[in-house]
């Protein structure tokens, strides 16, 4: 088994200071929003968090392509590593939102597109994980968490698309504004940095995990290929 | 002596795929078990929703609540349906057969899902007038047929694959619908949406969008559940 890469120590160290940065940032640096206050600073680790869930969700759509066309264990593991981190986030996402629109909305929930699309994402892909929890195969596991991976992430838009035919609430903060939406605001230059530093580090944080996660299924193989050694003997 | 090796005569795409339709409809037509039980149990739904949802004369005939009512019971008898039929395929070890004859992998599945599909219509066309009797409501509507019948092909394309694949789990019946449903809510939204619209008698400008993503959604989930469906059934 290969040991710890260098290059992921150092990663490691980076993203956990980029991580202390970003949250000094979202409560130090940047502005306060005048009309949600305090409250609005929920919005930079919101959507970095909706982002890093969205971003985890196309690599293992990406990555069960490639296990189909080369049957790659490998590409199995990152995969499953990808869907798992990218539901940790996509719940902190949900999370996170819930915390800001009870004040700004007046509820913790509402059937707004958005909201509805992220949690039916996270229904399929709680249904992608008892779908491979109940396979023992494991080539049949890697087959059919990599269709169910596909099949997922391509209902995602048109979850949306068929949830937007009712009318939305949610503020769209970049883009355009839209007429009805509540807790709309412009964002100010600091507000900007923070946000933009907020999705690096999200990112790191994504890239760090995925590595340590795929690291991860890698030693649990081998200590199956360990455990049928011995027991051959 | 011919040395030439014996050409066996391969079946065309058409050919397989209807031999799979007929065999359906031939087991089916000799036991009546998967659509007896797909309509008793949708004709229990009804009768369900109209104690849960208290229905009374004013309320029972309003648009939104039959086409809510009608959807529900589709999908929860669709699912029962799909899992049958993916079932007796592989508890007798049918599916090895299918597997084993010369035809393409998508004529099995086009064969498979063409057959649930007669059997979701089939059910669907019996309820209709029975829905009509039992809440007094006309459901004789060009509208609402069709919409049924585009969100059925949806409901059948994806759940067909997706039964196949939950068939092949230790979880099988419970896995079906927790498989499906979060894939399917988008086509459900479209059928209720537009089934009610056609009931209320909406103008066509205001009942495109729901057809257009039914349409967008058979077209994406047949061509990628045919994609993918050898990887499914590969031993």
């Amino acid at each position: 088994m290969s040991q710890k890469s260098r290059l992921l120590t150092v990663l490691d160290v980076i993203t956990l200071f980029l991580l202390l940065v970003a949250t000094w940032m979202v409560f130090f640096y940047a502005p306060m929003e005048r009309v949600m206050g305090q409250v609005q600073r929920v919005f930079y680790f919101h959507v970095a968090a909706g982002w890093v869930g969205m971003l985890g969700f196309l690599v293992a759509a990406v990555a069960g392509g490639i296990y189909l066309a080369t049957a790659n264990r490998k590409w199995d593991i990152v995969e499953v590593s990808a869907v798992e981190i990218g539901m940790v986030f996509a719940l902190i996402n949900v999370v996170t939102g819930s915390i800001w629109a009870r004040p700004i909305w007046n509820a913790w929930w509402t059937w707004d597109p958005r909201l509805t699309t992220a949690t039916i994402m996270l229904l399929v892909y709680a249904a992608y994980l008892m779908l491979r929890s109940g396979i023992d195969d494991p080539s049949r596991r890697a087959r059919f968490g990599a269709v169910y991976a596909i099949i997922g992430f391509i209902s995602v838009p048109l979850t949306f698309f068929s949830a937007r035919l009712f009318r939305t609430i949610h503020p769209i903060v970049i883009g355009s504004n839209q007429p009805g939406a509540t807790g709309q605001f412009d964002m100010s230059p600091l507000m900007v940095q923070t946000f933009l530093f907020s999705l690096i580090t999200f990112t790191f944080i994504f890239i760090v995990l995925l590595w340590h996660r795929i690291r991860m299924g890698q030693m649990a193989d081998y200590v199956e290929e360990l455990k049928l050694k011995i027991g051959d003997q | 002596m011919d040395n030439r090796p014996v050409l066996v005569d391969r079946p065309t795409f058409w050919r397989a795929m209807w031999a799979i339709v007929w065999k359906d409809m031939a087991a089916e037509l000799r036991s009546r078990e998967l659509i007896s039980a797909m309509f008793v149990f949708a004709l229990l739904v009804i009768i369900i929703f109209n104690f849960a949802l208290d229905l009374d004369p004013g309320t029972r005939t309003a648009p939104s609540i039959t086409s809510g009512v009608l959807w529900v019971t589709f999908t929860f008898a669709g699912t029962i349906g799909l899992n049958r039929s993916m079932a007796t395929e592989k508890d007798r070890g049918c599916l090895d057969g299918l597997l084993l004859a010369p035809v393409d992998r998508s004529a099995i599945y086009f064969g498979k899902v063409i057959g649930n599909l007669v059997f979701m219509l089939l059910v669907e066309a019996i309820l209709f007038p029975i829905y009509s009797i039992l809440y007094n409501v006309n459901l004789f509507n060009p509208g609402l047929i069709f919409i049924t019948i585009l969100g059925s092909i949806g409901y059948v394309a994806v759940g067909t694959l997706l039964a196949s694949m939950a068939v092949q789990t230790r979880t099988r019946d419970v896995l079906l619908p927790i498989l499906l449903f979060p894939i399917v809510i988008p086509i459900i939204i479209g059928a209720v949406k537009g089934s009610t619209a056609f009931l209320q008698g909406l103008p066509m400008s205001e009942i495109w969008p729901y057809i257009n993503l039914l349409i967008v959604f058979d077209v994406v989930y047949t061509t990628l559940a045919f994609l993918v469906f050898d990887y499914i059934v590969e031993e």
